[in-house]
């Protein structure tokens, strides 16, 4: 095993905030996802309207800008929002922006978008004579939606899912620039205090890698239940 | 009292854009009746009978299911909707549909596409939707294949599956959309069996067809549809051997 001088633990603990933000991250990505890529697919021009911004937007700012913007600009944010409802009706609200806050909106709301498109695509995979026997049968649509749609959506959009968790699970290393003690930040001051950068950033490289790695195998495990009834060309 | 006939549309009209498709069809069915529709492509026939299930709603006119009129209304636009979705997917549930692409839910097997909608939809208990099923997939001779899935069958076996699941909801009328046009020739005859002998059983059945035989040898009444009117209507022996419309007579010139 290889000496972390002492720093183990806090490695360890910083392994746990880069999960624990991943997860939170992928999950809010997920549910920004789903709401845009109705809102792509709607007939309401507002909200196609507002989605195409939204995804435009993010996709064509740097991922470092954005979490810098929110982590800072969302302080300030909340400050002013804090004076002018005290002010106007002397409501006392306040709370402190902090970086794993910030880490997780930045991160959900960049993957959102990117989910989104996911989302819409595996959305218009769908054949539409699958919805329309759903609805020849009386199915509501909310049924038509979770016993159809959804199961065969999944089979088209796992793979771009399997991508965008990828890359977000090491999006979350930007953090530690806002002053998130995560795994990479712990491994800066170790590597740093120690003169050792090989001996700290190796391992984890390391974390990284077993995590892409295992969430690979569970994605491949995932699409093979989604696929089911599908006939694989050789 | 005259029994409730099962199906009656009248003057159903259709306008897609500028282009009216349907342009006052009106039909009433009595139990036991096999309703050909024939005519060619463009003609409204397909259109006409997503109508009846509102797969598309009529611009106007009225559908009675079981002496039950579907009730409309008008949304901003100004357009025709439904008044009631809850009474369309109840009356959806009545007119069972075969589609000439089959469209069996393609992540399921044959046996839970046949329950699916007569457990979630009709809520039957599960069991009993099973046992059903199992006699239906025996009627349609692919009792042996109920746990495939769609992809793993031809053509053929498909579309006894997916007349399985609409026989499932024993309803009050099938609704049949070019049900062999999708299929290899060869495939055509033990769909077109299988229908036969569902109407010999005395099902109600609408169905939308290119198999000229089969309207003339099994249908109880013909409608010929042309440009959104029907032009020739009656039984097969007054629609085939003395039409009345120049149309009908060029339709069938190629046939015979």
């Amino acid at each position: 095993m290889i000496d972390l001088k002492g720093y183990g633990p806090a490695l360890m603990d910083g392994a746990v905030v880069t999960i624990e933000l991943a997860f939170l991250s992928l999950a809010l990505a997920v549910i920004l996802g789903l709401i845009g890529a109705s809102a792509k697919l709607s007939k309401s021009r507002v909200a196609i309207g507002v989605a195409t911004t939204y995804t435009t937007l993010i996709r064509g700012v740097p991922d470092l800008v954005m979490m810098l913007l929110f982590y800072y600009g969302g302080q300030v944010a909340v400050n002013n929002l804090s004076d002018y409802l005290y002010d106007a009706y002397s409501v006392d609200f306040f709370f402190q922006f902090d970086p794993f806050i910030a880490g997780v909106l930045t991160i959900g709301l960049i993957f959102g978008a990117y989910m989104a498109e996911t989302f819409r695509g595996a959305f218009l995979a769908v054949e539409s004579g699958q919805i329309e026997a759903a609805r020849a049968y009386g199915f509501t649509q909310w049924r038509t939606f979770h016993r159809i749609i959804f199961p065969q959506m999944l089979r088209h959009a796992l793979p771009g899912i399997g991508n965008n968790w990828q890359v977000l699970l090491k999006t979350t290393a930007l953090v530690s620039i806002i002053g998130l003690t995560d795994m990479v930040r712990v491994a800066e001051e170790a590597a740093k205090a120690e003169r050792m950068p090989f001996h700290f950033f190796i391992p984890v490289a390391f974390v990284y890698l077993s995590l892409t790695a295992g969430s690979e195998l569970f994605i491949k495990w995932l699409t093979k239940r989604a696929n089911v009834g599908v006939v694989q060309g050789s | 009292m005259a029994e409730t006939s099962p199906l009656i549309c009248r003057d159903i009209h259709k306008t897609f854009d500028q282009l009216e498709v349907l342009k006052g069809i009106s039909l009433e069915t009595r139990k036991g009746d096999v309703i050909s529709l024939i005519g060619s492509s463009g003609s409204g026939k397909s259109t006409f009978l997503r109508c009846i299930n509102m797969l598309e709603t009529p611009t106007s006119g009225d559908i009675i299911v079981h002496g039950d009129p579907i009730r409309f209304t008008t949304n901003r636009k100004g357009e025709r909707i439904p008044a009631d979705n809850k009474q369309v997917e109840l009356i959806r549930a009545r007119l069972s549909m075969v589609f000439q692409s089959f469209n069996l839910w393609s992540h399921m097997t044959v046996l839970e596409n046949i329950i699916e909608a007569p457990v979630h939809v009709l809520k039957v208990p599960k069991k009993e939707a099973i046992e059903r099923a199992e006699a239906y997939l025996n009627k349609v001779g692919i009792y042996e294949r109920k746990d495939y899935y769609p992809a793993q069958m031809s053509g053929g076996q498909q579309q006894r599956a997916a007349i399985a699941r609409a026989l499932a909801m024993e309803p009050e009328v099938m609704l049949f959309d070019e049900p062999t046009s999708a299929l290899d020739p060869e495939l055509v005859g033990e769909v077109l069996r299988v229908m036969q002998n569902l109407a010999e059983e005395g099902r109600t059945m609408i169905v939308v067809t290119h198999e000229m035989s089969f309207a003339r040898d099994v249908s109880s009444q013909v409608l010929f549809l042309h440009q959104g009117v029907i032009e020739e209507q009656g039984t097969p022996d007054k629609v085939f051997d003395n039409p009345e419309s120049e149309r009908m007579k060029q339709f069938l010139a190629p046939n015979f």
